[in-house]
């Protein structure tokens, strides 16, 4: 009657469909458990062997390539970078030793131009004072022939004033003689 | 005695915390024979389908960079596989599926487990006989075919005193027969505790002063059920590996 509601006919359910004892130790439905059990971890183990594992130590291992040639090109570049680097740096000494030689070789040019510049406006400036001391000079003597003739010329016409009879060739004596005198 | 088949719809104090674990043929009345598909048969292939979707379906893409599921599944191989590695030996790594079979079959029977109404495979002690007796009854054989006579010197305890290491090796004897019965009494007790405190916190329920109380009770053991799960699963693992690690160097 009891046993006809809960659909089980065992030693170790009781009449009102409750477990006797522990249903763990119910010997009538080991067989059947191990069975299964049985059944179940073969199926795991072929899928998993089979199929599951192989995969995924295949994927591990393809990440762990993927990984690798990754870190490797990384280092590549980076090396890349650096060697860019470096010939930028050079490129930029050899800039900064060009400029420095065009700019020294300016300056010398600028100083070779002065100073024939300053030769040049030198000789000119010595030119003209020569020049003006010939003038000078010049002068001074055309005056000194100047004041020779004032006093001739003077003396001869004091001498005729006086009432002299003035010889010219005398006068011109005397007053050289007084002029040196 | 006419409500017995349903005594729990009374309202009462009553108790059948063992019910849970009976085993039922699902197709029609009977007796359990041998082939019958039981509740035990449906859980179990259902953790089987379930070690499928996660460990083929899930790896189905074989992605570089990996789906949710498929890092879950390439999660517990490197849990696993580590575990064997490092607790066996880089020699036993061939033995790493067999562990592995082991582990998800009881991690997923454990966790199925816990869905409410579900049965609970691993808390029959047929179940976990069959698993503790077959990694010792393997683990002994490939101790004997690896080491031959050799394998005896685990248990002769080279680093006693002479005179001690005849005690020392009965010691060892019994303790290394002890090995399975308690490998597999100690998944099946678990699980088995767990679920017989959960139903006793659910009959508590019925008494309206006391349900609230009762509640909180099967929230805070279902979370240390949920815990025990995966720790049982572990453990018997981790012990497989220690066994295997006994035969294939059994020098101490």
């Amino acid at each position: 009657m009891a046993t006809e509601t809960t659909g089980t006919a065992s030693a170790c359910v009781g009449p009102d469909g409750s477990a006797i004892g522990m249903p763990q130790l119910c010997a009538d439905w080991m067989p059947n458990q191990i069975f299964w059990l049985l059944i179940a971890l073969i199926a795991i183990y072929f899928v998993l062997s089979r199929i599951a594992l192989p995969r995924i130590a295949t994927v591990l291992a393809e990440r762990q390539g993927t990984i690798t040639n990754d870190l490797a090109a990384a280092e590549d570049l980076k090396q890349k970078a650096v060697e860019a680097e470096e010939a930028y740096n050079k490129a930029l000494a050899d800039a900064r030793a060009e400029a420095q030689e065009i700019i020294a070789k300016n300056k010398a040019e600028m100083q070779a131009e002065l100073d024939k510049a300053i030769a040049k406006a030198d000789a000119e400036i010595a030119a003209k004072a020569a020049e003006s001391e010939k003038a000078i000079a010049d002068i001074r003597a055309s005056a000194v022939e100047s004041v020779e003739a004032v006093a001739k010329d003077t003396a001869g016409s004091i001498v005729a004033a006086v009432g002299g009879q003035a010889d010219d060739a005398a006068i011109a004596a005397a007053v050289d003689a007084q002029l040196k005198g | 005695m006419a409500t017995e088949a349903n005594g729990q719809s009374e309202g009462g104090l009553v108790f059948h915390p063992m019910d849970q674990f009976i085993v039922k043929p699902l197709f029609g009345d009977g007796a359990v024979g041998m082939f019958t598909f039981t509740n035990v048969a449906l859980w179990l292939l259902l953790a089987v389908a379930c070690v499928i979707a996660l460990m083929v379906l899930g790896t189905s893409k074989r992605a570089t960079v990996p789906t949710r599921v498929q890092s879950i599944a390439e999660l517990a191989y490197g849990f696993v596989y580590k575990m064997v590695e490092d607790v066996t030996g880089k020699d036993a790594v061939k033995y790493f599926p067999y562990i592995f079979t082991l582990f998800m079959f009881i991690v997923f029977s454990n966790f199925l487990a816990l869905i409410p109404t579900s049965f609970s495979p691993t808390s029959h002690i047929a179940v976990t006989a069959v698993l503790g007796f077959g990694v010792f009854i393997a683990v002994t054989a490939l101790g004997f075919i690896k080491n031959g006579a050799g394998f005896l010197g685990l248990f002769w305890v080279s680093s006693a005193p002479l005179a001690l290491r005849p005690i020392l090796a009965v010691i060892e004897l019994i303790s290394y027969f002890v090995r399975p019965v308690s490998h597999s009494i100690r998944l099946a007790g678990n699980i088995m505790a767990g679920h017989a405190v959960l139903k006793v916190f659910a009959g508590f329920a019925a008494i309206t002063a006391v349900a609230p109380l009762s509640i909180l009770g099967i929230t805070a053991i279902y979370a240390l059920e949920v815990l025990v799960a995966f720790i049982q699963a572990y453990v018997f693992t981790i012990l497989t590996c220690v066994y295997l690690k006994d035969a294939l160097h059994p020098s101490h």
